[in-house]
Protein backbone atom coordinates (compact mmCIF):
# COMPACT_ATOMS: atom_id res chain seq x y z
CA UNK A 1 0.00 0.00 0.00
CA UNK A 2 2.74 2.45 0.95
CA UNK A 3 4.58 1.76 -2.29
CA UNK A 4 1.57 2.58 -4.41
CA UNK A 5 0.81 5.66 -2.32
CA UNK A 6 4.30 7.01 -2.96
CA UNK A 7 4.08 6.08 -6.63
CA UNK A 8 0.87 8.06 -7.03
CA UNK A 9 2.20 11.14 -5.21
CA UNK A 10 5.41 11.17 -7.21
CA UNK A 11 3.55 10.69 -10.51
CA UNK A 12 1.29 13.60 -9.66
CA UNK A 13 4.28 15.71 -8.66
CA UNK A 14 6.08 15.05 -11.92
CA UNK A 15 2.98 15.76 -14.01
CA UNK A 16 2.30 18.97 -12.14
CA UNK A 17 5.69 20.51 -12.69
CA UNK A 18 4.63 24.02 -11.78
CA UNK A 19 4.31 22.83 -8.18
CA UNK A 20 7.87 21.59 -8.29
CA UNK A 21 9.44 24.51 -10.11
CA UNK A 22 7.57 27.51 -8.62
CA UNK A 23 8.90 27.19 -5.06
CA UNK A 24 12.40 26.67 -6.37
CA UNK A 25 12.25 29.69 -8.62
CA UNK A 26 10.84 31.78 -5.78
CA UNK A 27 13.60 30.71 -3.40
CA UNK A 28 16.36 31.20 -5.89
CA UNK A 29 15.13 34.63 -6.96
CA UNK A 30 14.59 35.74 -3.36
CA UNK A 31 18.15 34.88 -2.39
CA UNK A 32 19.53 36.26 -5.62
CA UNK A 33 17.79 39.61 -5.18
CA UNK A 34 19.11 39.87 -1.65
CA UNK A 35 22.61 39.04 -2.84
CA UNK A 36 22.39 41.70 -5.54
CA UNK A 37 21.03 44.36 -3.20
CA UNK A 38 23.45 43.80 -0.33
CA UNK A 39 27.00 45.23 -0.27
CA UNK A 40 29.57 43.01 -1.95
CA UNK A 41 31.98 43.20 0.96
CA UNK A 42 31.86 43.73 4.68
CA UNK A 43 30.52 42.44 7.94
CA UNK A 44 26.85 43.22 7.41
CA UNK A 45 26.33 40.85 4.58
CA UNK A 46 27.32 37.67 6.37
CA UNK A 47 25.71 38.92 9.57
CA UNK A 48 22.24 38.71 8.05
CA UNK A 49 22.83 35.77 5.75
CA UNK A 50 21.45 33.08 8.11
CA UNK A 51 18.34 35.13 8.84
CA UNK A 52 17.66 35.79 5.16
CA UNK A 53 18.26 32.19 4.21
CA UNK A 54 15.82 30.86 6.81
CA UNK A 55 13.25 33.51 6.06
CA UNK A 56 13.22 32.59 2.39
CA UNK A 57 13.04 28.89 3.29
CA UNK A 58 10.03 29.56 5.52
CA UNK A 59 8.22 31.60 2.90
CA UNK A 60 8.95 29.08 0.16
CA UNK A 61 7.50 26.33 2.29
CA UNK A 62 4.44 28.43 3.06
CA UNK A 63 3.96 29.07 -0.65
CA UNK A 64 3.73 25.39 -1.50
CA UNK A 65 1.64 24.48 1.55
CA UNK A 66 -1.51 26.08 0.20
CA UNK A 67 -1.64 23.53 -2.59
CA UNK A 68 -0.91 20.57 -0.33
CA UNK A 69 -4.49 19.29 -0.06
CA UNK A 70 -6.35 21.79 -2.24
CA UNK A 71 -6.59 19.74 -5.43
CA UNK A 72 -7.77 16.65 -3.57
CA UNK A 73 -10.36 18.73 -1.76
CA UNK A 74 -11.66 20.29 -4.97
CA UNK A 75 -11.91 17.13 -7.06
CA UNK A 76 -13.49 15.01 -4.35
CA UNK A 77 -10.55 12.65 -3.84
CA UNK A 78 -10.29 13.75 -0.22
CA UNK A 79 -13.81 12.61 0.64
CA UNK A 80 -12.99 9.30 -1.02
CA UNK A 81 -9.91 8.96 1.18
CA UNK A 82 -12.06 9.46 4.25
CA UNK A 83 -14.88 7.16 3.16
CA UNK A 84 -13.00 4.26 1.62
CA UNK A 85 -9.38 4.23 2.77
CA UNK A 86 -8.37 1.70 5.41
CA UNK A 87 -6.12 4.23 7.11
CA UNK A 88 -6.59 7.83 5.93
CA UNK A 89 -3.63 8.76 8.14
CA UNK A 90 -1.23 6.87 5.86
CA UNK A 91 -2.40 8.72 2.77
CA UNK A 92 -2.00 12.06 4.55
CA UNK A 93 1.42 11.12 5.93
CA UNK A 94 2.74 10.08 2.52
CA UNK A 95 1.38 13.27 1.00
CA UNK A 96 3.22 15.41 3.56
CA UNK A 97 6.47 13.48 3.14
CA UNK A 98 6.33 14.00 -0.61
CA UNK A 99 5.63 17.71 -0.06
CA UNK A 100 8.78 17.85 2.08
CA UNK A 101 10.76 16.06 -0.62
CA UNK A 102 9.61 18.57 -3.22
CA UNK A 103 10.46 21.62 -1.08
CA UNK A 104 12.64 20.89 1.97
CA UNK A 105 14.83 18.26 0.40
CA UNK A 106 15.34 20.33 -2.72
CA UNK A 107 16.33 23.29 -0.53
CA UNK A 108 18.85 21.08 1.24
CA UNK A 109 20.36 20.11 -2.10
CA UNK A 110 20.46 23.73 -3.23
CA UNK A 111 21.75 25.03 0.11
CA UNK A 112 25.45 25.16 -0.84
CA UNK A 113 24.72 27.36 -3.86
CA UNK A 114 22.37 29.61 -1.90
CA UNK A 115 24.88 29.85 0.93
CA UNK A 116 27.61 30.95 -1.42
CA UNK A 117 25.31 33.52 -2.98
CA UNK A 118 24.75 34.97 0.47
CA UNK A 119 28.48 35.15 1.11
CA UNK A 120 28.74 32.30 3.59
CA UNK A 121 32.21 30.81 3.71
CA UNK A 122 32.73 27.53 1.82
CA UNK A 123 33.84 25.79 5.00
CA UNK A 124 30.58 26.61 6.79
CA UNK A 125 28.30 25.27 4.09
CA UNK A 126 28.13 21.80 5.60
CA UNK A 127 26.42 23.24 8.66
CA UNK A 128 23.98 25.14 6.45
CA UNK A 129 23.05 21.85 4.79
CA UNK A 130 22.78 20.06 8.15
CA UNK A 131 20.60 22.77 9.67
CA UNK A 132 18.22 22.73 6.71
CA UNK A 133 18.10 18.94 6.65
CA UNK A 134 17.21 18.79 10.33
CA UNK A 135 14.87 21.78 10.35
CA UNK A 136 12.81 21.63 7.16
CA UNK A 137 10.83 18.45 8.03
CA UNK A 138 9.32 20.35 10.96
CA UNK A 139 8.15 23.08 8.55
CA UNK A 140 6.27 20.58 6.41
CA UNK A 141 4.78 18.58 9.28
CA UNK A 142 3.62 21.64 11.21
CA UNK A 143 2.54 23.48 8.07
CA UNK A 144 0.33 20.57 7.03
CA UNK A 145 -1.83 21.19 10.10
CA UNK A 146 -2.52 24.73 8.96
CA UNK A 147 -3.10 23.59 5.37
CA UNK A 148 -5.59 20.95 6.53
CA UNK A 149 -7.66 23.54 8.38
CA UNK A 150 -7.68 26.20 5.66
CA UNK A 151 -8.29 23.91 2.69
CA UNK A 152 -12.03 24.67 2.81
CA UNK A 153 -11.49 28.37 2.18
CA UNK A 154 -10.89 29.31 -1.43
CA UNK A 155 -8.62 32.15 -0.34
CA UNK A 156 -7.02 30.62 2.69
CA UNK A 157 -3.50 31.84 1.89
CA UNK A 158 -3.29 34.72 4.34
CA UNK A 159 -4.98 32.78 7.12
CA UNK A 160 -2.59 29.92 6.49
CA UNK A 161 0.35 32.26 7.02
CA UNK A 162 -1.12 33.60 10.24
CA UNK A 163 -1.69 30.08 11.54
CA UNK A 164 1.60 28.57 10.52
CA UNK A 165 4.31 31.23 10.77
CA UNK A 166 4.15 31.45 14.59
CA UNK A 167 4.63 27.69 14.72
CA UNK A 168 7.76 28.10 12.62
CA UNK A 169 9.41 30.39 15.17
CA UNK A 170 11.41 27.74 17.07
CA UNK A 171 12.80 26.37 13.81
CA UNK A 172 13.72 29.88 12.70
CA UNK A 173 15.45 30.66 16.00
CA UNK A 174 17.52 27.50 16.22
CA UNK A 175 18.14 27.26 12.50
CA UNK A 176 19.46 30.78 12.11
CA UNK A 177 21.42 30.50 15.34
CA UNK A 178 23.11 27.27 14.21
CA UNK A 179 24.51 28.95 11.11
CA UNK A 180 25.29 32.18 12.97
CA UNK A 181 27.36 30.41 15.61
CA UNK A 182 29.20 28.45 12.96
CA UNK A 183 30.18 31.65 11.17
CA UNK A 184 31.32 33.32 14.38
CA UNK A 185 33.22 30.22 15.40
CA UNK A 186 31.23 29.18 18.48
CA UNK A 187 29.75 25.71 19.05
CA UNK A 188 26.41 24.91 17.48
CA UNK A 189 25.76 21.27 18.40
CA UNK A 190 22.93 22.22 20.73
CA UNK A 191 21.06 24.11 18.01
CA UNK A 192 21.32 21.17 15.62
CA UNK A 193 20.05 18.78 18.29
CA UNK A 194 17.13 21.10 18.95
CA UNK A 195 16.25 21.23 15.27
CA UNK A 196 16.23 17.45 15.22
CA UNK A 197 14.03 17.30 18.31
CA UNK A 198 11.54 19.78 16.87
CA UNK A 199 11.33 17.81 13.62
CA UNK A 200 10.80 14.54 15.47
CA UNK A 201 8.11 16.04 17.68
CA UNK A 202 6.30 17.56 14.74
CA UNK A 203 6.51 14.24 12.89
CA UNK A 204 4.64 12.58 15.76
CA UNK A 205 2.02 15.30 16.12
CA UNK A 206 1.68 17.05 12.75
CA UNK A 207 0.36 14.29 10.47
CA UNK A 208 -2.14 13.11 13.10
CA UNK A 209 -3.39 16.64 13.62
CA UNK A 210 -3.57 17.21 9.85
CA UNK A 211 -5.63 14.02 9.45
CA UNK A 212 -8.06 15.32 12.05
CA UNK A 213 -8.00 18.81 10.51
CA UNK A 214 -8.94 17.50 7.08
CA UNK A 215 -11.84 15.61 8.60
CA UNK A 216 -13.08 18.85 10.15
CA UNK A 217 -12.72 20.64 6.81
CA UNK A 218 -14.81 17.93 5.13
CA UNK A 219 -17.53 18.28 7.78
CA UNK A 220 -17.91 21.96 6.97
CA UNK A 221 -18.71 21.29 3.33
CA UNK B 1 -30.19 -8.19 8.86
CA UNK B 2 -30.30 -4.66 7.50
CA UNK B 3 -27.33 -3.14 5.75
CA UNK B 4 -28.45 0.40 6.50
CA UNK B 5 -30.58 1.36 9.45
CA UNK B 6 -31.73 4.88 10.27
CA UNK B 7 -33.47 5.57 13.52
CA UNK B 8 -35.11 8.99 13.86
CA UNK B 9 -32.25 10.66 12.02
CA UNK B 10 -32.36 14.37 11.33
CA UNK B 11 -29.49 16.60 10.29
CA UNK B 12 -28.72 20.12 11.38
CA UNK B 13 -26.88 22.79 9.50
CA UNK B 14 -26.16 26.20 11.04
CA UNK B 15 -28.52 25.31 13.90
CA UNK B 16 -31.40 24.67 11.55
CA UNK B 17 -32.95 21.23 11.39
CA UNK B 18 -33.09 20.36 7.71
CA UNK B 19 -35.83 17.71 7.60
CA UNK B 20 -38.28 15.81 9.78
CA UNK B 21 -36.66 12.77 11.42
CA UNK B 22 -36.63 9.70 9.18
CA UNK B 23 -36.42 6.03 10.08
CA UNK B 24 -35.83 3.27 7.58
CA UNK B 25 -34.19 -0.12 7.43
CA UNK B 26 -32.63 -1.24 4.17
CA UNK B 27 -32.11 -5.01 3.83
CA UNK B 28 -29.76 -6.66 1.36
CA UNK B 29 -31.12 -6.02 -2.11
CA UNK B 30 -32.86 -2.83 -1.01
CA UNK B 31 -32.89 0.24 -3.22
CA UNK B 32 -33.86 3.54 -1.66
CA UNK B 33 -34.60 6.58 -3.78
CA UNK B 34 -34.34 9.76 -1.79
CA UNK B 35 -36.13 12.80 -3.09
CA UNK B 36 -37.09 16.20 -1.82
CA UNK B 37 -36.83 19.84 -2.83
CA UNK B 38 -33.52 21.67 -3.05
CA UNK B 39 -32.06 22.23 0.36
CA UNK B 40 -34.09 19.45 1.96
CA UNK B 41 -30.88 17.75 3.09
CA UNK B 42 -30.49 14.84 0.68
CA UNK B 43 -26.78 15.39 0.22
CA UNK B 44 -26.32 16.05 3.92
CA UNK B 45 -28.06 12.80 4.84
CA UNK B 46 -25.90 10.84 2.40
CA UNK B 47 -22.77 12.48 3.77
CA UNK B 48 -23.93 11.60 7.27
CA UNK B 49 -24.28 7.95 6.29
CA UNK B 50 -20.80 8.08 4.73
CA UNK B 51 -19.37 9.49 7.97
CA UNK B 52 -18.58 12.88 6.45
CA UNK B 53 -21.07 14.87 8.48
CA UNK B 54 -21.63 14.76 12.20
CA UNK B 55 -24.27 17.27 13.16
CA UNK B 56 -27.16 14.87 13.35
CA UNK B 57 -29.61 13.61 15.90
CA UNK B 58 -30.78 10.02 16.14
CA UNK B 59 -28.77 6.90 15.40
CA UNK B 60 -27.81 5.00 12.29
CA UNK B 61 -25.72 2.09 11.19
CA UNK B 62 -24.29 1.54 7.75
CA UNK B 63 -22.41 -1.49 6.47
CA UNK B 64 -19.23 -1.13 4.34
CA UNK B 65 -20.06 1.66 1.96
CA UNK B 66 -19.02 3.52 -1.12
CA UNK B 67 -19.81 7.21 -1.41
CA UNK B 68 -20.17 9.06 -4.67
CA UNK B 69 -20.61 12.78 -4.17
CA UNK B 70 -21.24 15.51 -6.73
CA UNK B 71 -17.59 15.49 -7.68
CA UNK B 72 -16.21 12.42 -9.38
CA UNK B 73 -13.43 11.78 -6.87
CA UNK B 74 -10.79 11.24 -9.53
CA UNK B 75 -7.37 12.84 -9.78
CA UNK B 76 -7.27 14.87 -13.00
CA UNK B 77 -3.57 14.33 -13.52
CA UNK B 78 -3.82 10.55 -13.50
CA UNK B 79 -5.49 8.39 -16.13
CA UNK B 80 -8.48 6.15 -15.45
CA UNK B 81 -6.41 3.02 -14.82
CA UNK B 82 -4.07 4.80 -12.39
CA UNK B 83 -7.04 6.29 -10.56
CA UNK B 84 -8.75 2.93 -10.17
CA UNK B 85 -5.54 1.26 -9.03
CA UNK B 86 -4.99 3.93 -6.45
CA UNK B 87 -8.56 3.71 -5.17
CA UNK B 88 -8.18 -0.04 -4.77
CA UNK B 89 -4.86 0.30 -2.98
CA UNK B 90 -6.04 2.80 -0.37
CA UNK B 91 -8.96 0.51 0.40
CA UNK B 92 -6.48 -2.32 0.89
CA UNK B 93 -7.79 -4.30 -2.07
CA UNK B 94 -5.69 -6.08 -4.64
CA UNK B 95 -7.15 -5.83 -8.11
CA UNK B 96 -5.28 -6.88 -11.19
CA UNK B 97 -5.12 -4.91 -14.37
CA UNK B 98 -7.57 -7.21 -16.16
CA UNK B 99 -10.32 -6.54 -13.65
CA UNK B 100 -9.78 -2.80 -14.07
CA UNK B 101 -9.87 -3.04 -17.84
CA UNK B 102 -13.04 -5.16 -17.69
CA UNK B 103 -14.72 -2.59 -15.47
CA UNK B 104 -13.71 0.19 -17.89
CA UNK B 105 -14.95 -1.88 -20.82
CA UNK B 106 -18.32 -2.22 -19.14
CA UNK B 107 -18.72 1.55 -18.72
CA UNK B 108 -17.52 2.14 -22.27
CA UNK B 109 -14.32 3.91 -21.33
CA UNK B 110 -11.80 1.32 -22.47
CA UNK B 111 -10.65 3.44 -25.42
CA UNK B 112 -9.89 6.34 -23.08
CA UNK B 113 -8.34 4.30 -20.30
CA UNK B 114 -4.92 5.91 -20.60
CA UNK B 115 -6.02 9.51 -21.08
CA UNK B 116 -5.56 11.86 -18.09
CA UNK B 117 -8.92 12.39 -16.45
CA UNK B 118 -8.58 16.17 -16.94
CA UNK B 119 -9.13 15.61 -20.67
CA UNK B 120 -12.35 13.64 -20.22
CA UNK B 121 -15.79 15.24 -20.35
CA UNK B 122 -18.03 15.41 -17.28
CA UNK B 123 -20.04 12.43 -18.42
CA UNK B 124 -16.93 10.41 -19.18
CA UNK B 125 -15.56 11.16 -15.73
CA UNK B 126 -18.81 9.92 -14.21
CA UNK B 127 -18.44 6.73 -16.23
CA UNK B 128 -14.94 6.17 -14.86
CA UNK B 129 -16.36 6.74 -11.39
CA UNK B 130 -18.96 4.06 -12.14
CA UNK B 131 -16.15 1.65 -12.95
CA UNK B 132 -14.83 2.37 -9.50
CA UNK B 133 -18.14 1.37 -7.89
CA UNK B 134 -17.93 -1.96 -9.63
CA UNK B 135 -14.44 -2.64 -8.34
CA UNK B 136 -15.11 -1.60 -4.77
CA UNK B 137 -16.22 -4.44 -2.58
CA UNK B 138 -18.52 -2.18 -0.56
CA UNK B 139 -21.98 -3.55 0.22
CA UNK B 140 -23.83 -0.24 0.34
CA UNK B 141 -23.67 2.28 -2.46
CA UNK B 142 -24.41 5.85 -1.38
CA UNK B 143 -24.91 7.86 -4.56
CA UNK B 144 -25.60 11.57 -4.76
CA UNK B 145 -27.35 12.55 -8.01
CA UNK B 146 -26.02 9.52 -9.89
CA UNK B 147 -27.73 10.57 -13.14
CA UNK B 148 -25.82 13.85 -13.44
CA UNK B 149 -24.15 14.34 -16.83
CA UNK B 150 -24.99 10.80 -18.00
CA UNK B 151 -26.35 10.15 -21.50
CA UNK B 152 -29.26 7.73 -22.03
CA UNK B 153 -26.93 4.75 -22.57
CA UNK B 154 -25.09 5.43 -19.36
CA UNK B 155 -28.38 5.92 -17.51
CA UNK B 156 -29.49 2.47 -18.58
CA UNK B 157 -26.11 1.11 -17.56
CA UNK B 158 -26.54 2.75 -14.17
CA UNK B 159 -29.89 1.04 -13.68
CA UNK B 160 -28.50 -2.37 -14.59
CA UNK B 161 -25.43 -1.85 -12.38
CA UNK B 162 -27.59 -0.99 -9.38
CA UNK B 163 -29.84 -3.99 -10.09
CA UNK B 164 -26.84 -6.30 -10.33
CA UNK B 165 -25.27 -4.93 -7.19
CA UNK B 166 -28.48 -5.38 -5.22
CA UNK B 167 -29.11 -8.85 -6.65
CA UNK B 168 -25.65 -9.77 -5.36
CA UNK B 169 -26.61 -8.95 -1.78
CA UNK B 170 -25.79 -5.24 -1.80
CA UNK B 171 -27.95 -2.20 -1.24
CA UNK B 172 -28.14 1.25 -2.76
CA UNK B 173 -29.27 4.55 -1.32
CA UNK B 174 -29.33 7.42 -3.77
CA UNK B 175 -30.58 10.98 -3.95
CA UNK B 176 -32.08 12.26 -7.17
CA UNK B 177 -34.51 14.71 -8.68
CA UNK B 178 -35.18 12.56 -11.73
CA UNK B 179 -36.71 9.19 -10.79
CA UNK B 180 -34.49 6.24 -11.72
CA UNK B 181 -36.26 3.47 -13.62
CA UNK B 182 -36.06 0.76 -10.98
CA UNK B 183 -39.13 -1.37 -10.28
CA UNK B 184 -38.68 -2.39 -6.66
CA UNK B 185 -37.30 0.79 -5.21
CA UNK B 186 -38.43 2.25 -1.91
CA UNK B 187 -39.09 5.96 -1.95
CA UNK B 188 -37.95 8.17 0.86
CA UNK B 189 -39.11 11.74 0.71
CA UNK B 190 -37.41 14.31 2.90
CA UNK B 191 -39.72 17.08 3.97
CA UNK B 192 -37.89 20.30 4.68
CA UNK B 193 -38.15 22.05 8.01
CA UNK B 194 -36.20 25.14 7.11
CA UNK B 195 -38.48 27.54 8.99
CA UNK B 196 -37.57 26.27 12.45
CA UNK B 197 -34.73 27.72 14.45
Amino acid sequence: MIGSLFRRELTVLLRNRANLVNPLAFMFLGILLFAVASPAQGEGRVLYAPAILWLIVLLTNLLSLDGLFRRDYDNGVLEQIYTSADVPFMVVLVRIIVQWMSTGLVMVLLAPVLGLLLGIDGGDLLIVVMALLLGTPALSFLGAVGASLTVGFSRGGVLLGLLVLPLYLPVLIFGASAIQEQISGAGNTAQLYWLGVISMLSLTIGPLAATAGLKISLQMQ
Amino acid sequence: MSLVELHEISCRRDNITLFDPVSIAVPAGGKVEMSGPNGAGKTTLLRTLAGLFQQYEGTFSCSTHLFQGHRPGLDELLDAVENLQWHASIAGQTVNENEILEALERVGMISRALVPVARLSQGQQRRVAMARWQLSGARVWLLDEPLTALDTDAQELLVSMIQEHCAGGGAAVYATHTPVKLDDKVELRLSPRGDQA
